[in-house]
């Protein structure tokens, strides 16, 4: 036990949202700053709200004089390890050890903590290593240069003969030792040193190895305070009911019955909404069950899931597209075409949706796990019609994300009722309201096609997409020139194969207004490697090839991704005999920049019911952080997909979602779980994202190991055991 | 109604309705936030407490019904052998991700341990089916419950650092 002690009693402070005045002061504003290592404007103020450093040489490193080290995530936890790979790429240029330093969360600021890949201060897309690599291990160098710049000036000795270990200073020829806690104040005065020099990779101390998390002990004692554990003085707890309708709005309410509910204390109506407040969380959700409440239901009214899969089809089939990617032209040949089908899913994150809001006068507060702080504190001023530095946001740990909370729907309500409330409000959702009101991933339908040549090779690959965007509500800026939504089409257009001629294209069908799509675990990824990936199976056992050699053909010009699928085929044994109704199958990808390959052994009974047998994933993620996070991440992001893959789908009747809570919206679990193995290739390239990597991939594996176990092509998702019941038995 | 409740070795005297689940009253009366809320009908386990040292599910359990049994939390199941042992593999394994399910998730694999101190896969399966993780930690899960029982350490690789507190 001595390596791992649980460190009962000792919770890591999070900090964050002292004061986020600072944010918002430049005026006129700049262009977005983003990250940078440097000191820059802002970051004075910034110190100042996170108690005054003696020494804090950007937006990221603070050390006391006391000698306490904290390091400022500008990311947040969501379960990915983000605090823990951020401090890794800190603290090995600063040369202190992980167990040295305190964490904080970052206050909301796109100036100072705003991510290059996403234009702002976002968690998501797998882009939080990819957006700090450098940067992160250069705040880190920035820091110890100035700080060993001191005792050097001290000693009269060249910064270059010292030497740290373990934020402690050394000149080892005179045998001087100085602790950066006492060089602190003096380095606080002195100016950004400019660029400075980053160690070789040869160097790295803690970059590339498994590292235990930072937030494991809090969180296995049960310490970590989630956005629903916070408590204030005066605090009531609210549930909430909005219009099961999409777009729908609150027309009668009678609150006469839940108001003699004890414990309620309050009823809320805003205008598609209705709260219950009480002084637990049970006496809300009574209070709530007791309400009559009549809906205007609105134009979605009986909107069904057939209704919308009609239009998508008829886009699909009639609707304009735009062009996303043309190489070449279409060769003669026959035309080899499937449709593919995707349904629309629920987040549904273990902590279900909420916030904590205390609105008076001059000032909002606002406790939210969020992956879009300054979103949040925009959207706040505007509801309460405060000046957003009058808007304060103290960022929880997320209780997960998975996109879900990439929206502001669930701190803006709450908002919108603490404005009625004037006290301290907790609003918690109910499981059920957390599915049925998600901001679901879009359906898709999608027709892929080839034509191949004489050996059986894609001569042509053509791919029309049909879908709603997710991009364009969420940034409309974002999307192409044309139009196009580069998401819809991510992982189709920039295929790692050797295909000559390409046309990927997308047309865009808006679902009807109220009925949001957001944006979900692997995004453009998930959806694309699934019909790319289970198409490219098919056409391989079209022409009758083993799905791994042909795949190698095709990449001949691609060795890094080769060379995960000749890692993964060697750990999986691919080509070992198999029992009737076993099969494997793989699929590979290229997702958020970095190289994967999963494949997934699957056993599918006569009734068509589908076991997991065992998974490897192998993945080359450019430079590896934290060998155990990305292992982890890659383990139960499989995971993940695969349990969206088997049980997964948001159905609509009447305008609302019909699935509501774990029983009718099933999750794999541990007794559906196989080992899942993860080999991480040892690479130099510029790092990947890993977050999303695993689900991404999970989906096309599994059924083309279904299709190895029983000839049958899935192209529908999620798997319907009916399909796969041998004749004479019933599904 | 007013009940008094045995938390942790503590009793409570707790003035609410009888029909309220102990989840609430653990969690909104008394003020331990460890246990959590998932599902609310005994689907995920996130809520799951131990009840004379067998795990049951707080979310659906009437504080009415709880009498005179013991109720133990997260807070407090690292005080008990089997506890301490899944604790302290969790953290050797680094199982958690959100952690948000894992208080639960410990709370049943410590009950498992109590009752049966070399559980099979089989027998991991049975008594940890009942709680959902959505970050899909259970592979690393399973290798933790087995290194509590064993005592030998499973991880499949090396953790070369202390886990941290952060300041108090």
């Amino acid at each position: 036990m001595s390596a791992h002690q649980l460190s009962t009693g000792r919770r890591t402070l999070l900090k964050g949202g002292l004061a986020v005045a600072f944010t918002w002061l430049a005026t006129p504003k700049p262009a977005l700053a983003f990250v940078t290592p440097h000191r820059q404007a802002g970051d004075a103020l910034a110190a100042a709200a996170d108690g005054a450093p003696a020494f804090a040489p950007n937006a990221f490193v603070r050390i006391d004089a006391s000698g306490a080290i904290r390091l400022v995530m500008p990311m947040v936890e969501m379960g990915q390890a983000i605090y823990t790979g951020s401090c890794m790429l800190l603290a090995e240029e600063l040369d202190v050890g992980l167990d040295q330093i305190q964490v904080e969360h970052a206050p909301p600021s796109d100036d100072l903590y705003g991510m290059k890949l996403l234009k702002g201060q976002i968690t998501g897309g797998s882009t939080s290593t990819r957006s700090t690599f450098t940067e992160l291990r250069q705040a880190g160098a920035i820091a110890r240069t100035l700080l060993v710049s001191v005792a050097a000036a001290k000693w009269k000795v060249e910064p270059a003969s010292c030497l740290v270990e373990r934020g402690v200073i050394h000149h080892r020829p005179s045998g001087r030792s100085l602790a950066y806690a006492q060089v602190a104040v003096a380095a606080g005065k002195l100016p950004d040193p400019g660029e400075v020099k980053l160690k070789a990779p040869g160097e790295f101390q803690l970059i590339g190895k498994p590292m235990a998390r930072l937030d494991s002990s809090d969180k296995v004692l049960g310490l970590t305070r989630f956005g629903i554990d916070v408590s204030l003085p005066g605090m009531r707890i609210a549930t909430v009911k909005a219009c099961p309708t999409f777009g729908g709005t609150l027309a009668r309410l009678n609150d006469r019955a839940t108001r003699t509910i004890p414990g309620v204390v309050d009823v809320l109506r805003i205008g598609n909404a209705v709260a219950v407040v009480a002084t637990n969380f049970w006496a809300a959700k009574r209070g709530m069950e007791a309400l009559d409440i009549e809906w205007n239901h609105g134009p979605n009214a009986r909107l069904t899931t057939k209704a919308l899969r009609d239009g998508l089809a008829a886009s699909q089939a009639n609707g304009k597209a735009l062009l996303g990617r043309e190489l070449g032209s279409r060769p003669d040949g026959e035309l080899i075409q499937a449709t593919y089908k995707l349904p629309m899913l629920a987040h549904a994150t273990m902590e279900p949706l909420n916030a904590t809001v205390h609105v008076t006068a001059e000032r909002c507060e606002i406790w939210a796990g969020t992956q879009v702080p300054t979103r949040v504190v925009a959207n706040a001023a505007k509801l309460t019609g405060l000046a957003p530095e009058q808007v304060v946001l103290h960022p929880q740990y997320l209780g997960g994300g998975f996109g879900r909370r990439l929206e502001t729907d669930y701190v803006d309500q709450a908002v919108a009722f603490a404005r009625l409330a004037r006290y301290p409000l907790k609003v918690i959702w109910t499981r059920e309201e957390d599915i049925r009101h998600d901001i679901v991933r879009p359906m898709y339908h999608d027709v892929i096609s080839a034509v191949l040549d004489a050996k059986g090779y894609p001569v042509w690959f053509g791919d029309r997409v049909c879908s709603a965007t997710v991009l364009g509500r969420w940034r409309p800026g974002g999307l192409r020139k044309n139009g196009l939504d580069g998401d819809a089409i991510e992982c189709a257009a920039d295929l790692p194969y050797a295909v000559p001629n390409l046309k990927v294209e997308w047309v865009r069908h808006d679902m009807p207004p109220g009925l949001l799509v957001g944006w979900w675990r692997g995004v453009g990824a998930l959806h694309n490697l699934f019909i790319v990936e289970s198409f490219f199976d098919e056409l391989a056992h079209r022409t009758k090839a083993d799905p791994v050699a042909w795949r190698k053909v095709l990449l001949r010009n691609n060795p890094r991704t080769t060379a995960v699928l000749e890692l993964a085929a060697a750990k999986m044994g691919w080509g070992s005999p198999l029992p009737p109704r076993v099969g494997r199958g793989v699929a590979l990808g290229e997702p958020f920049g970095t190289r994967v390959c999963a494949m997934v052994e699957v056993e599918v009974s006569a009734d068509g019911d589908v076991r997991l047998r065992r998974a490897v994933v192998a993945v080359d993620c450019g430079i590896p952080v934290n060998t155990g996070s990305i292992e982890a991440q890659i383990q139960g992001g499989l995971l993940f997909g695969l349990s969206a893959a088997l049980y997964n789908e948001i159905t609509i009747d009447n305008g609302a979602i019909q699935q509501s809570n774990f029983n009718d919206y099933r999750m794999l679990r541990m007794n559906e779980t196989p080992e899942v193995q993860v080999h991480i290739v040892n690479s130099t390239e510029a790092p990947g994202g890993i977050g999303e990597v695993g689900t991404a991939i999970a989906a096309p594996a599994l059924a083309n190991a279904i299709f190895a176990a029983t000839g049958v092509r899935l192209r529908e998702l999620p798997i319907r055991r009916e399909l796969l019941a041998q004749k004479g038995h019933t599904a | 109604m007013s009940f008094t409740i045995k938390v942790n070795g503590r009793p409570h005297v707790v003035d609410i309705a009888g029909d309220t689940p102990l989840l609430w009253v653990i969690r909104d009366v008394i003020g331990m936030t460890g246990t959590k809320f998932g599902c609310g009908i005994a689907q995920c386990g996130a809520c799951t407490v131990h009840l004379d040292g067998a795990p049951v599910r707080s979310c659906v359990l009437p504080v009415s019904a709880v009498g005179n049994r013991e109720v133990t939390t997260i807070e407090a199941v690292g005080e008990t052998d089997s506890g301490k042992r899944i604790q302290e593999a969790w953290l050797a394994v680094d199982v958690v991700q959100c952690g948000y399910c894992q208080s639960g998730q410990i709370m049943s694999a410590a009950a498992l341990l109590q009752r049966n101190p070399a559980p099979s896969d089989a027998d991991i399966d049975a008594a940890m089916s009942g709680n959902i993780c959505r970050c899909a930690t259970y592979v690393r899960i399973r290798a933790a419950i087995k290194q509590a029982a064993s005592g030998k350490i499973v991880v499949t690789q090396a953790i070369p650092v202390t886990a941290i507190g952060g300041r108090k």
